[in-house]
């Protein structure tokens, strides 16, 4: 009997910046269609972490395997073609280039094999799919801050990632974006897509999350399901402290 | 849209045999003129050609200039003239690759002030090398190629530099290129090897280079260093390429034109106080028109046609 090949497994993952060790011996494991939250208070490595998977930042030791191979210190391009990509905690799109660009951005230099796909069909049905259906001819530049973090996610789906990572994708949205966001996020997992979310937005975590990993001082001090993660009390001392009743 | 592509196509060969007919109906002043046009032209469509979508701003334009001007001064009249330019073009690729991998993961001011530094190290290399090895200070440029034929070299190359550009811009690697320069740590998460883009871009923009000062090396019957690898080529491109505007094709075109004539009137008639002249129209190039020509051009477009704009959020 085999269990089935767990999406990104991470062993012994170690990353120092000068003595601070940022991420020191982290495991993890997701499984097909997982959304993973990430938590931990300011500093604590959930950045760094995801750094590490997407091929930003080398790391000193540990293995990280997405669908069975090692991609532990690959550079970020090739870790994107093997079907791993992310946003970023500060949105990063390409300003000088609309909608359409910015998406055919993700689907043409990612995996091999979508090389036939048409890519104006695949783009339109992407920008409908966050909610920009039409939008193709707009530069980036012009959008407002949730259509930029859209239009980042819809990059990001376009090779049909194996794992996506989010880093804190819903911070800085007012209540109602955030109601949509959630939604959104949600709606990517009904798909099937395998999910790390970095995020502090407590609501979005019940709302979204599987399971969770909380990180603290570069160390996993909890891991399980969602609800019960919450209400551990390590967590709740090192990171919730007397908000978590009321977040 | 082919009836666009084919009316441009015509109107395109149509100005190339005009500019073609020049050396036989113009005298030998114009004719210079000509040929210092299209060199400019090429060199600064050549430099836009890599610092346009990537914004790294080169100044090894005068050490790819002098390689391709020192193979013709050294090997000249030992190759019948086509291999001499195949070598030369070779040489340049190499450099350029050499160049490439080791610098383009320097970025800004690094870059800049290494590509000045290339340049001056190349030349001392040189002269090093006359001096210790083939014990000569200069060397005599004894080839059959008349200013006609140079300049109608020129003009092939100008023709196919901006056929290489426009290919390039409707080609996977200028769309890579176009990403890299708006945000390169988001190129390499959507999959593209950037520093392979980079590179290549570099070595067919320092090819072409090469390829100019070879071209117009016969044009001095006598090279030496100081001459083929003059620093002040690296600034005039670059001034031009800015002037015009690096981010299109046809940008740099437009800076080169008007600065090679103004520069051809400054040096005839102020030639001592020329490199000040040349450092103040730099000044006021980067104040007044931080997006060239080009820049002006399309700004003038956008505010004729009134657009729904919006400020970013």
């Amino acid at each position: 009997m085999t269990a089935p090949l767990p999406v990104l497994a991470v062993e012994g993952l170690t990353r120092a910046f000068g003595g601070l060790v940022a991420v020191n011996n982290l495991a993890l494991e997701i499984g097909r269609g997982e959304i993973l939250g990430l938590l931990g208070p300011n500093g604590s490595g959930k950045t760094t972490a995801l750094n590490l998977m997407s091929g930003a930042l080398r790391p000193d030791a540990g293995t990280i395997r997405l669908m069975g191979c090692d991609i532990a210190g690959l550079p970020p391009y090739r870790i994107a073609r093997l079907g791993l990509t992310r946003t970023f905690q500060l949105v990063r799109v390409l300003d000088g280039m609309d909608c359409r660009e910015n998406v055919m951005a993700g689907l043409v230099f990612g995996r091999p094999h979508l090389a036939a796909v048409d890519i104006n069909a695949r783009t339109a049905t992407l920008l409908q799919r966050v909610g920009l259906g039409g939008q193709e001819a707009r530069l980036a530049c012009e959008l407002t801050y949730i259509d930029r973090k859209r239009l980042e996610l819809a990059r990001a789906l376009a090779p049909a990632p194996d794992l996506l990572l989010l880093d804190e994708w819903l911070a800085g949205l007012n209540p109602s974006e955030l109601v949509s966001g959630i939604d959104l996020i949600r709606s990517l997992r009904d798909d099937g897509i395998t999910i790390v979310l970095v995020e502090h937005v407590m609501r979005a975590v019940r709302a979204l999350c599987d399971r969770c990993v909380v990180m603290s001082g570069g160390r996993k001090i909890a891991e399980g399901v969602t609800g019960s993660v919450l209400a551990d009390k390590a967590v709740v001392e090192a990171y919730l402290g007397g908000i978590a009743a009321d977040a | 849209m082919n009836a666009r592509l084919a009316t441009f196509a015509l109107l395109t060969a149509a100005g190339l045999s005009l500019m073609a007919m020049v050396p036989y109906l113009a005298n030998a002043y114009w004719l210079a003129l000509g040929i210092s046009l299209l060199q400019y032209t090429v060199l600064a469509t050549a430099w836009g050609l890599f610092s346009g979508p990537t914004r790294y701003v080169s100044l090894a334009t005068t050490a790819f200039f002098g390689v391709g001007a020192y193979t013709v001064a050294v090997l000249g009249e030992a190759l019948p003239w086509p291999v001499v330019l195949a070598v030369a073009a070779m040489l340049g690729a190499a450099l350029a690759v050499l160049v490439g991998l080791s610098t383009l993961r320097l970025s800004g001011v690094y870059f800049v002030i290494f590509t000045f530094g290339l340049a001056e190290l190349i030349r001392q290399l040189v002269v090093w090398f006359e001096v210790n090895k083939s014990h000569v200070l200069g060397r005599y440029v004894f080839v059959p190629v008349t200013q006609a034929l140079i300049y109608w070299q020129l003009l092939a190359l100008a023709a196919a530099v901006f056929a290489l550009g426009w290919l390039i811009a409707r080609s996977r690697l200028g769309f890579a290129l176009r990403i890299i320069g708006e945000d390169e740590t988001v190129a390499t998460h959507c999959g593209i090897n950037t520093t392979i883009a980079k590179v290549t871009l570099f070595v067919i923009s320092a090819t072409v280079m090469t390829l100019v000062g070879a071209v117009m090396a016969p044009r001095w019957t006598y090279i030496e260093p100081s001459i083929a690898f003059n620093a002040m080529i690296s600034f005039q491109v670059l001034i031009m390429a800015l002037l015009g505007g690096a981010h299109r094709l046809w940008g740099p075109v437009l800076g080169a034109v008007p600065l090679t004539l103004l520069f051809e009137l400054l040096s005839a008639n102020f030639p001592n106080t020329f490199t000040i002249i040349l450092g103040c129209i730099f000044l006021v190039i980067v104040y007044l028109l931080p997006r060239g020509v080009v820049g002006l051009i399309e700004r003038r477009r956008e505010t004729s046609v009134p657009v729904q704009r919006r400020l970013p959020a």
